[in-house]
This record gives C-alpha cells, sequence and structure tokens, in this order.
C-alpha cells in the first residue's frame, strides 16, 4: 500500500518540477548556504526592503509565472507555443508610457491614472493575442508560425506607438509595481502574481473553461461533435495569455520607469515556454497542471539566480537551460519511460510480485 | 470603451499599412532608374544630366542615398537617424533616400539598388564589415562616391572617399584614465559588459582589462556581460550584493545599465555618486544619463558621437568643390563627462 504511495507521487505531474526545484535547493545548500539568507533592510528610500537571493527569485519568477499561465492555456488549447510573447510586453509597456505620458517624454505631470493605462494596455495586448488566435484558431496556422510575424514586428510596432522616444516616468509611485511598496518589504510583483494566479484558479474551478481547453486540446475533433467550439476555444486562450502579457509589461516596465524596445523582455518567451514543460505539461496539448507551470516559472528563476551567483557568463545561460530542456524532453519521451520502467522492475521484481498477490 | 477597442482596432490597421510600407520601402523615389543609368554609363560623372532628369527644377540638388542600422536598435541611432535627417534634407540641398536594416546582406541589396538609381554619394553605416568588395567597386564603376560613418568596412580604402569613425578603445582609455585620477586606494570593480564582440564592447572592455592587469590595486570583482540590457545588470549587481562582495565602482559599458546597476544599489541603500560609496560610470551620453550626472547621482558619462552629419557635409562641400578630403579616416571627437564639472549646457548640447 505504501508503495503505491510512493508510486503515485512519481507519477504525479508536480513532481517533476518539485525534484528539479529540490535538486537545486540542495545543490546550493552544499555550495554555499548563504544563498538562504535573508535581510531585512533599508532602501534608498528609507523603506524596509527584504534582501537575499531567495527574494530575487520571488521577484524576477513572479513575472515569469504569470507568463506561465497563459503560455500554459495557449499550450494546452493549442498545441503549440506563443513565441512572440517577449516583442508583446514591448508592446504592452509601450502603450502604458504612451498613455501616461502623452507626446511628451519626458512629462511633468502624467496625463492619467496608472490604472487606465494599465487598461489600454490590457485591451491592446489582448487584441494583439486576438491576432495570434485568430490566425491559429480560423486559419489553421501552426502557433509557432503564426506568432513569429509579431515576434518579428513586435518591437518596431512597440517603438512607433512612442514614436521611436523613450519616455521615462518620474513619479515614484509608478515603480512600486516592479519594486516595493512602501512599508511591505516584499517586492510587489510576487502579490501581483498571487493575484493573477488566484483569479485563474477562479476560473478553473467555477468554469467549465479548463476542462473545454484539456478537451480541444487532446482530440479537437471529438470536442467539436461533444458541441465544444474548438476555435473559440483556442482563440480564448491566445487572448487569456494576452492579458497575461498586460500585467508583465506593467511589472517590466514599472521597474525601471522606462523601456527599451530592443532588449525589454528579451528571450523571456523561451522561459515561459520551459517553465511550462517544467511543469511536465505535454507541449503538444492536451492535459495540463497550472499549478506544476507556476512552480516551473520559479525554477527557472531558481536556475537563473544560482548561475549568476556562481559568476556564469549571462551570455552562457541559455545554453545551461538548454540542457534543462533536453534533459526534460529525453525523460518525457516514451521510449525512455518504458525502458526506465523496465529497469526499475529488474531491480524490484520482488516488491511488484507481492504486489500483485 | 467601444471608441476604445475601434481606436485600437485604427492603430492595428495602421501598423498593418506601415509594415506593408516597410517591406517594399527602401529606395523607391526614382521615376525612371533604368533610363538613368544607362545615361550614366555613357557619361561616368555627368552630375549635370542626372539634376536635369529631376521632375521639377529643385535647383541642384545632390543625391544621396543613406544605408543605416534600425533606428530603433538603441538611442543612440535614434539620434543618429535624426541628425542625418535633419542634415541631408532639401532645404541643405540633399535629395536624400534612407534605407534601414540590421542585416548586412539586406544592406548590401539596399546599397545595389542606390546604385541602380544613381546616386551621387553613398553614405554607409554597415551593419557587418564584410561583404562590401562587389558592390562598392559597382559604384566607383557608376563614379558614385562612398562615405562610411559610424563603421569601417573590411575593404580596400580606395573603394570609399572617407569614414568618419568613433574610435571606441580611446572611449574606453579616457573613461579609464579618468577613473585612474580618481585616486581611490583601492579599486573594486564591477565591470558590466555591452555584447560580446560588438565594437563598442571590445573597446570599452579592452582599456579596463588592460589597467586591471598593470595595476595591483585594482581588481575585477565581477565581469559579467549583461548585453546592453538594464534588467541583466540589476540581477548581476544585486547578485553581487547578495553575495556580500565589497565593490566600489560599477562600469557598465552603456547608459542602461549603468540604470540597471543603479537601480540595484538603491535597493540595497547603498549610495552611489559624487562623494558617495560608489563611483557610477556610463557611456553614451543619454539625455537622461547626463541628468544623472547633474544630479550627482553618477559619476562619468562616456560620449559616443552620434552627430556625424555635420562631417559628412563637410566632405561633401569639399568632394563638390574639387578637393579630396584632408584625412580619410575622420575620428570623431568625444568628450568624457565629470559629474563634479558638468553644467546644464552640456546636458542640453551633448545629451541623445
Amino acid at each position: 500500500m505504501k508503495n503505491k504511495g510512493i508510486s503515485a507521487i512519481f507519477r504525479n505531474q508536480i513532481f517533476i518540477p518539485l525534484a528539479a526545484l529540490l535538486l537545486l535547493a540542495v545543490f546550493n545548500l552544499v555550495a554555499d548556504p548563504e544563498f538562504f539568507k535573508i535581510t531585512l533592510g533599508y532602501n534608498a528610500a528609507g523603506n524596509p526592503v527584504l534582501s537575499g537571493y531567495l527574494m530575487t527569485i520571488l521577484d524576477y519568477g513572479s513575472e515569469l509565472a504569470i507568463l506561465a499561465v497563459g503560455m500554459t492555456f495557449v499550450t494546452a488549447a493549442s498545441g503549440g507555443q506563443d513565441i512572440s510573447v517577449g516583442a508583446a510586453i514591448a508592446i504592452a509597456g509601450s502603450v502604458i508610457l504612451r498613455v501616461l505620458c502623452g507626446r511628451d517624454s519626458r512629462p511633468e505631470t502624467l496625463r492619467t491614472s496608472f490604472l487606465v493605462a494599465f487598461l489600454v494596455a490590457c485591451v491592446v495586448a489582448a487584441l494583439f493575442g486576438a491576432f495570434n488566435g485568430l490566425l491559429v484558431s480560423v486559419f489553421k496556422i501552426q502557433p509557432m508560425v503564426a506568432t513569429l510575424i509579431l515576434f518579428t514586428a513586435g518591437r518596431s510596432v512597440a517603438a512607433w506607438i512612442n514614436n521611436n522616444e523613450l519616455p521615462i516616468i518620474s513619479d515614484p509611485r509608478f515603480a512600486y509595481y516592479g519594486g516595493f511598496i512602501p512599508g511591505i518589504p516584499v517586492p510587489t510583483p510576487f502579490f501581483i502574481a498571487i493575484a493573477v494566479v488566484i483569479v485563474t484558479f477562479l476560473l478553473l474551478k467555477f468554469t467549465n473553461l479548463g476542462l473545454y481547453i484539456q478537451a480541444v486540446g487532446i482530440n479537437q475533433k471529438s470536442s467539436r461533435l461533444n458541441g465544444l467550439n474548438p476555435t473559440a476555444i483556442k482563440f480564448l486562450a491566445f487572448v487569456l495569455l494576452g492579458l497575461c502579457v498586460a500585467v508583465a509589461g506593467l511589472i517590466k516596465v514599472s521597474r525601471l520607469s522606462t523601456i527599451n524596445y530592443s532588449v525589454i523582455a528579451k528571450d523571456i518567451e523561451m522561459d515561459a515556454i520551459l517553465a511550462v514543460a517544467l511543469g511536465g505539461n505535454a507541449l503538444g496539448g492536451g492535459k495540463f497542471n497550472m499549478t506544476a507551470s507556476i512552480l516551473g516559472a520559479y525554477v527557472i528563476q531558481f536556475l537563473t539566480t544560482t548561475l549568476y551567483k556562481f559568476n556564469v557568463q549571462s551570455d552562457a545561460l541559455p545554453a545551461y537551460k538548454a540542457i534543462v530542456v533536453i534533459l526534460l524532453v529525453v525523460f518525457s519521451a516514451p521510449t525512455v519511460r518504458e525502458w526506465f520502467k523496465n529497469v526499475w522492475k529488474k531491480i524490484v521484481p520482488a516488491k511488484t510480485a507481492k504486489e500483485v498477490a | 470603451m467601444k471608441k476604445k477597442i475601434l481606436g485600437a482596432l485604427l492603430s492595428v490597421s495602421l501598423v498593418a499599412s506601415m509594415l506593408v510600407g516597410c517591406g517594399g520601402s527602401a529606395p523607391a523615389n526614382d521615376p525612371a532608374p533604368a533610363a538613368q543609368t544607362e545615361e550614366k554609363a555613357e557619361e561616368p560623372a555627368a552630375e549635370t544630366a542626372e539634376v536635369a532628369e529631376e521632375p521639377a527644377a529643385s535647383g541642384e540638388l545632390i543625391k544621396v542615398g543613406i544605408i543605416n542600422n534600425d533606428p530603433n536598435e538603441s538611442g543612440y541611432r535614434t539620434a543618429n537617424d535624426k541628425d542625418l535627417k535633419a542634415t541631408f534634407c532639401e532645404a541643405n540641398g540633399y535629395d536624400a533616400s534612407f534605407a534601414y536594416s540590421l542585416k548586412n546582406d539586406e544592406q548590401i541589396a539596399a546599397a545595389q539598388k542606390f546604385v541602380q538609381d544613381g546616386v551621387d554619394y553613398l553614405l554607409l553605416s554597415a551593419a557587418d564589415t564584410a561583404g562590401w568588395d562587389s558592390v562598392l567597386k559597382d559604384a566607383q564603376a557608376e563614379g558614385i562616391k562612398v562615405i562610411l560613418f559610424d563603421r569601417t568596412i573590411d575593404a580596400d580604402p580606395s573603394l570609399y572617399e572617407a569614414s568618419i569613425v568613433s574610435d571606441m578603445n580611446k572611449e574606453g582609455d579616457t573613461a579609464v584614465s579618468w577613473l585612474a585620477s580618481q585616486n581611490l586606494d583601492e579599486y573594486n570593480v564591477i565591470h558590466i559588459q555591452g555584447v560580446m564582440g560588438s565594437a563598442a564592447q571590445q573597446g570599452r572592455s579592452g582599456a579596463l582589462d588592460k589597467k586591471v592587469e598593470a595595476e595591483a590595486n585594482w581588481n575585477i570583482v565581477t565581469q559579467q556581460t549583461a548585453e546592453w540590457n538594464a534588467e541583466k545588470a540589476e540581477q548581476i549587481v544585486t547578485s553581487v550584493i547578495n553575495a556580500g562582495d565589497k565593490f566600489n565602482v560599477i562600469y557598465a559599458e552603456n547608459d542602461d545599465m549603468a540604470k540597471g546597476a543603479v537601480a540595484a544599489l538603491d535597493k540595497a541603500n547603498i549610495s552611489h555618486g559624487v562623494g558617495k560609496d560608489v563611483i557610477v560610470m556610463g557611456f553614451d551620453c543619454n539625455k537622461w544619463a547626463l541628468e544623472e550626472l547633474l544630479a550627482q547621482n553618477w559619476n562619468y558619462d562616456g560620449q559616443c558621437n552620434p552627430f556625424q552629419s555635420s562631417y559628412i557635409d563637410a566632405i561633401i562641400k569639399d568632394l563638390e568643390a574639387g578637393k579630396t578630403p584632408a584625412e580619410k579616416t575622420v575620428i570623431m571627437d568625444e568628450k568624457g563627462f565629470d559629474a563634479a564639472t558638468i553644467t546644464q549646457e552640456d546636458v542640453n548640447n551633448y545629451g541623445i
């Protein structure tokens, strides 16, 4: 009976990111326990802030977690990935700054409230998501190819929105979203991520969205025969990702209170896709586990921060992430799994025999 | 709400039309390129024949084809493009066409088009140093004069009239000698590099590397590339702070990365700027960066001069008058600004 419990844990999807997290944690614990030190200090503005490697992970992992939520929906529904999220973040961020600053790149006073700017960015990002969704669901273009369009053009569009200017917002309150709210020592992106996660889980709990998305991802034809509309559901998944992009865009531009169109959120799409993969979700669509994806996002940031700590050249980071991808792909391949199962049976033949009996 | 959606839709369609426009853009404002090339072949140096071809009697406009990198690439490039557009306009006697690309092959294709169109001058900021020989030979055969700006190429110098470039090594040397003049007891430097292999990175890193090797009291705390990205720079500096390593200089190879580094310092309440714990150095002289200098939050900013157009203009005027330029390679005058001496005037004049 006990054995069955253990194998259930192994089979559980969340096992993969948890194991990876544990592996990284143990590695850091052995290499340098200082990694886990968190200190309470004060920032330059005199507000209390917690600092330490773990806080960095919480901070930067959060925007990745938000993107992973949207990317999981898209992956599950369409069986493909959106590679344009980095460019779309540039667009969303650019829209936020454009609405706040107007034509003036160095405004004395802001045009509107942050909320209005954010909502406009949500609408625009959702529209670009809808554009991707339209290509994928209606025109049946492969997701990676369809989103390649925005991947290529997005950053130019972002620059065009602000007329190639680089607006800077001097209002310190704008920096709260990517930094700290005075008096609260935990980075704000973490709270934003929690809010997004709560909304997502409510959505999955109280609507049939999760079920529908999985049904469409597993078998489009049979889900249509069962009265679902696969086109609409795929489209919706891309729009949801668009909204996640808008939230991540807000955090990104808030971090530095400005934007750089060519480098903002560069290569973040790869990290977001990797988070979904690390969560053990099938990249070919179908069943998904949202918790695992979110955990996967923090694991990726854990890895990045660990590599930074050990002074690995940052242009070599993608190579390390590539190793993770290779391991994931290899271990999730059916032939390899079969082989492992056989090896496992050979190692513990007695136990299995007992269990059968 | 409806209006907003409508507006957004409109903007999307605008973007689409813009993109379509870009697709076939490059230099497309000549009515009869083929005829002109024929004429040119017969009479290689006939500028007058070409002027006569101008549709309206617009005087003696000099036709220039300008090939540049994408203006979105950086603040430097945006300023560079603006400066070129301001100089090479009809009011100054120029008929200019622009082509932008970050890819060498696209730039070469644009150059071929300009040669076919029969421009008088070809101004070129090459994305890559290699592969330009054949198109420049074509240009020479057509009597088109080539002037390089911003970046040099690997081609025989006889193929171009002049090149106006920044000396990145000198930029690095200026910055490092400024830092040496601060006479700190010990230099513990966080060195944040640009995209590895770029001319700017090599020049700016080289000077510091040499100095660190030569002096006993200069140490590198960490040397990392943040690929011109502010957020990566922030993570790198945060990592050093978390590790508890001591440092007193941040040498960032552009302004964006210096800004990211400063954000990390602010979070950890480490003071920076004139007379504070950490010296902050940046490059490129963005206006906002010079304002940080003026506010004494940063210490130094090295200029990378994007304003080549006045030099180019002078050279073209010389060539038109039949004089050859005094120097084949013009190295632009570039300054380094010190927060202790910078003035508002400097910010206005040199900020990009």
